[in-house]
């Protein structure tokens, strides 16, 4: 059976290749602070298969990420002065292979879809091929082998280590950022640890008014935006707005349609999601992914879509389910 | 009530726009102490949070890949073919764009990452090299940023609001999950996922409008900027090259 963990063994070498090409990068200042916290990151990428096995301590893989932390706080990060390609060089190659520059980059999708599609339902000897629930994630890790293969033999670049080098250049370009979702799911964990859901489920239920299905409707889908907006996703949102109003209150009480109740409740949540720094790994590693200046710029472009789509989804609930 | 200090402390950093990376650290500890877990748990907390997240890092795998056509002109390339596409602007690119990745999103292809996949060696650059057409090369930065913008929220929007019509995604599966065993009810996965479909037909009405209206959004900064429409020569020769 193919593991999605080899696949994060492998981003964890990428990272680790990146430390040490980083550590001899005499362009960046920052050069051994830089490589450490790539050096670290890769590590903990290891590590964490056992920890996910549960054979090795969490604790210290916090504090590797702690460190990593503190390495950013103190400004020990930088990048290197690797140029992007210029004008001239993206000209020539795209004088030389023209369109079938586009085909390691249409690799990728059709290698996920044959894995998400196709191979996701082979078993051969009565076990599946694929890890189950991580079919696409496989596919994305398959793919990116294959489209860098693909693009070596067809480009034929000058190095070697060409497309390491590369990959670090985008690397160095998306900073940290690259590891906030991942903090950000902590953080999402640790409010739950320490009670803040309840909390707010508290607090949402005494704005809910006596006796009135709209409201319930408003304050159950405004509710879900909200703490999505807080927790960075909807499904943290989900379990205690449905305990608060969701399931007593407009399901019990109202007898809506529980299918629709909670299907609609979820995409309100998920307006939530468009507006939210917090879902970091939608709207903030986009925009270092851009290299955008305006870290906020994807955000700034959804909350527009986001209200009128919370207000629809109020109406489609109110008409559809009751 | 003394636990929502953390999300006060998450709210005033991205306000004051500190370091994201952090803002978060912090508040997570702080968070910790405030709910009486000991230094392991929040240690543990750290480590197991960061163990059971890495799906979300795992784009970095196509990095390397996409940095060597880049370097080869894979952008350039794009703003070529969109040159002899002359129908297609930036606003109805991204509106196409946004379908295809609702719809491949329904079909359960929305963990493909898009934004490392698709956005960034392909529909980045199309989307600008179509303004460039229209406008000219030496695009000012607010208007680059705006397609950027732009182009990261088609796909944003497109996967959200597909996703949950496909059976097996995690969102689905969390609601039958949930509610079966805490209130005992038997809903059909593929139930739910059908009441997605008229929150998702709304997505697509009301951010695709926007993704339409962007070319005027565009040439109104173009006007601003003082940047006046190319000439119809200009085009042809760029588009003929």
């Amino acid at each position: 059976m193919i593991k999605v963990e080899w696949f994060y063994w492998l981003c964890g070498a990428i990272f680790l290749a990146v430390a040490v090409l980083t550590v001899a990068d005499r362009t960046n200042a920052k050069r051994y602070g830089s490589g450490a916290f790539w050096g670290l990151l890769g590590a903990a990428f290891i590590y964490s298969t056992f920890v996910v096995h549960k054979t090795a301590p969490a604790w210290v893989l916090g504090l590797a990420v702690i460190a990593m932390a503190l390495l950013v706080a103190t400004g020990r990060l930088g990048r290197g002065t690797t140029p992007g390609p210029t004008r001239a060089e993206q000209e020539s190659g795209a004088d030389r292979f023209g369109n079938r520059l586009f085909v390691p980059a249409l690799t990728i999708p059709v290698v996920v879809i044959i894995f998400a599609i196709g191979l996701a339902k082979i078993h051969p000897g009565g076990e599946p091929l694929l890890e189950k629930s991580s079919e696409t994630l496989i596919g994305l890790g398959v793919a990116a082998i294959v489209a860098v293969i693909i693009g070596f033999v067809m480009l034929r670049p000058k190095s070697p280590l060409a497309p390491l080098n590369e990959g670090r250049r985008l690397l160095e370009a998306i900073g940290w950022a690259a590891v906030l979702p991942q903090m950000l799911a902590t953080l999402g964990q640790l409010f739950v640890a320490a009670g803040v859901g309840t909390q707010v489920g508290r607090i949402t239920k005494n704005v809910l008014p006596d006796n009135s299905l709209i409201g319930g409707v408003i304050v159950y889908c405004v509710g879900m935006a909200l703490f999505t907006i807080i927790m960075g996703n909807a499904f943290g949102a989900f379990p205690l707005m449905t305990a608060a109003i969701g399931y007593p209150v407009l399901v019990q009480h109202f007898h809506g349609n529980p299918a629709a109740v909670f299907a609609i409740g979820m995409l309100a949540g998920f307006c939530g999601t468009l507006c939210t720094p917090m879902a970091a790994n939608f709207n903030i590693v986009p925009a270092a992914l851009l290299e955008m200046k305006d870290k906020y710029g994807p955000i700034k472009a959804q909350i527009p879509t986001a209200i009128p789509l919370l207000a629809c989804n109020i109406i489609l609930m109110y008409v559809l389910a009751f | 009530m003394l636990v929502l200090i953390g999300v006060l402390l998450v709210v005033l950093g991205f306000a004051l726009r500190l370091n994201p990376f952090v803002v978060v650290t912090v508040a997570g500890i702080v968070t910790g102490f405030l709910g009486h877990l000991s230094v392991t748990a929040i240690l543990n907390a750290f480590g197991n949070g960061f163990a059971s997240s890495r799906s979300v890092t795992l784009f970095v795998l196509v990095l390397p890949v996409i940095g060597l056509i880049e370097r080869f002109g894979l952008q350039e390339q794009g703003r070529r073919l969109i040159a002899r596409l002359s129908g297609l602007t930036t606003g109805r690119l991204l509106v196409i764009y946004q379908f295809i990745r609702q719809v491949s999103s329904a079909l359960g292809l929305a963990s493909i990452n898009g934004p490392a996949a698709l956005v960034r060696p392909l529909i980045y650059p199309m989307a600008e090299g179509a303004a460039e057409r229209r406008f000219g090369r030496a695009l000012p930065d607010p208007m680059r940023e705006k397609v950027k913008a732009f182009s990261a929220s088609a796909d944003t929007v497109g996967q959200f609001f597909g996703e949950d019509i496909f059976v097996a995604i995690g969102s689905i599966l969390l609601i039958t999950g949930f509610v079966d065993t805490t209130y005992h009810l038997k809903l059909d996965a593929l139930n739910v996922a059908l009441w997605a479909i008229p929150t998702a037909i709304c997505a697509y009405v009301i951010h695709g409008t926007r993704l339409y209206l962007l070319d005027h959004r565009l040439g109104r900064m173009a006007e601003a900027a003082g940047l006046t429409g190319r000439t119809d020569r200009a085009e042809a020769q760029e588009a003929g090259r």
